[in-house]
């Protein structure tokens, strides 16, 4: 193990103890927050029970459908944006504020226009998403070198042919910078328009969970939510890593 | 009378003006005749516009007057066909293994994988880099990347291979290293090779004829036949004429060069 992996473990590791200790030593009051190891145990159960499954499911099936639509259309708007100047200058000043918008004030009038079911909250997901990978994509195009374009060109590929071969493929690391922006983004809409106002799903059960006072619903619930957002995205970064080392860039 | 492979006839390139600017008129006119399997070399200033007259053969620029003609048809919008380019940039695909590199030379070609795969060893294998076939460009030397370059330029089997100052990041030993490989396959394929270079040894060892271009707009204003026999090595920069050709070469560019750094001509 490195020594930024030792440090990285004792530090998560000692945040977790600090907080066994505050909790068992009362420091922080059990209606607040058990105590992790009490976690674990709910974690656990939750896993064996399956009751929750269906919520888990319904809520991973819509970041991954927010996911993928923010990521594929994202990628095909940046490509498509890259090769017209004037389209993308007037379109910056949208692309530069567009965090500044609170997304989630339009999830109201999403459910009014689409009904409380997937759609508003696959919606919120994408919305959030797509102009990071925009952003993303552009930024990658606009690093590739002027020889691979004109390498492309003298190989007689088609515009199409040379964002498949060339272009795109030198942009891998930045499309996985933009596969991480775009996954958390999907967790964040999705997991946050459950928990605002849905029927279902891994939000909407934290917040029932959160008003009933059900600690081993709802924190084991945090948990896997955590864990699967940070497996994901070390996934991701674990392939940068493989990719940016095969271009001496590690 | 046979018809020359390469054929410029009034070749001129002017640049239009951006915003608030002037027009570049950056060659010509231009007339030169290449012969099938000759070496020709382009000797010339800084600027005077010989990678422009590179992409202008290569179908990657439009000419502003004249035409260019390949085998007879002229060049017009469309990138010809049968025409490989070697840049002076590191243009390796840094996400392709040096086989996949070179493999991508003949990605349109009509050949059955176990044709192509062998295509693609003998280019490697011409080139000295069957050990790093499954290397990633990062881990070979500059030198090594830009024979990737090569073999991905030959695998295609071109007719007229365009060598755009292909050495020029490259150390001395190294290019004249890189020359010698270059007469090899030179000789092995019986391309047409069109060179663009700065450097004078190496058009004077590489070429059978070198044509000096004027300071910008960029003109042919002495073409030198250098009269080696085709069997030759980068051993010939041994002999006398090869000094006599690089200081007919220096002479006629001193004084462009001269322009091209803006300085009024001194006497000899």
């Amino acid at each position: 193990m490195s020594r930024v992996r030792i440090c990285q473990t004792a530090v998560i590791a000692g945040f977790v103890l600090l907080l066994e200790a505050l909790c068992v030593g009362g420091v922080i009051d059990k209606v607040t927050m058990p105590p992790p190891h009490r976690i674990a145990v709910d974690f656990f159960k939750l896993l064996t029970t399956k009751t929750l499954y269906p919520e888990i499911g319904k809520s991973m099936a819509n970041v991954l459908l927010a996911f993928v639509l923010a990521y594929v259309l994202g990628i095909v708007i940046g490509t498509a944006l890259h090769g017209y100047r004037t389209l993308r200058d007037t379109l910056d000043p949208l692309f530069a504020t567009y965090y500044a918008i609170p997304v989630f004030a339009f999830y109201p009038r999403c459910i009014v226009m689409f009904g409380l079911g997937d759609g508003p909250q696959v919606l919120i997901g994408f919305l959030l998403g797509i102009v990071a990978v925009i952003v993303t994509t552009l930024n990658g195009l606009d690093r590739v070198p002027n020889v691979l374009r004109k390498t492309a060109l003298v190989s007689r590929l088609t515009p199409l042919q040379t964002a498949l071969h060339v272009t795109l493929p030198f942009c891998a690391p930045y499309l996985l910078t933009a596969a991480k922006l775009a996954l958390a983004y999907a967790f964040i809409g999705v997991i946050g328009s459950e928990f605002i106002m849905a029927r279902s799903g891994m939000g909407y059960e934290i917040g029932f969970a959160y008003t009933n006072f059900d600690n081993a619903t709802m924190y084991p619930l945090i948990l896997l939510i955590l864990l699967l957002s940070v497996i994901m995205n070390s996934a991701l970064s674990r392939w940068e890593k493989v990719l940016l080392a095969r271009r001496g860039q590690q | 009378m046979p018809v020359p492979h390469v054929t410029l006839r009034g070749v001129t390139k002017v640049f239009p003006a951006s915003a608030g600017g002037q027009g570049v008129h950056a060659l010509g006119p231009i007339d030169v005749e290449i012969d099938k399997g000759e070496f020709f070399a382009i000797v010339g200033p800084s600027g005077c516009g010989k990678s422009t007259l590179l992409e202008l053969i290569a179908g990657l620029l439009p000419v502003t007057e004249g035409h260019i003609e390949f085998e007879g048809r002229r060049i017009g919008h469309d990138i010809p066909d049968g025409v490989g380019v070697v840049f002076q940039e590191d243009a390796c695909f840094p996400w392709l293994t040096v086989r996949d590199n070179v493999a991508f030379g003949l990605r349109d070609a009509a050949f059955d994988a176990k044709e192509r795969a062998r295509r693609v060893d003998a280019a490697i294998a011409m080139m000295g880099l069957r050990e790093f076939a499954d290397s990633y460009p990062a881990q070979l030397s500059g030198g090594m990347r830009q024979r990737v370059c090569i073999a991905r330029t030959l695998v295609a089997q071109p007719r007229l291979i365009l060598l755009d100052e292909p050495f020029g990041a490259l150390d001395q030993q190294t290019r004249l290293l890189m020359g010698d490989e270059v007469l090899r396959l030179w000789r092995e394929t019986g391309a047409t090779v069109f060179l663009i270079t700065h450097a004078l040894d190496e058009a004077a060892m590489l070429a059978d004829r070198i044509g000096v271009m004027s300071a910008r707009p960029g003109k042919v204003i002495d073409v030198v036949q250098t009269g080696w026999p085709r069997d030759r090595d980068s051993r010939i920069v041994e002999r006398e004429q090869f000094g006599a050709i690089t200081s007919r070469l220096w002479k006629t560019l001193r004084d462009e060069s001269m322009k091209t750094m803006g300085r009024m001509t001194t006497p000899a």
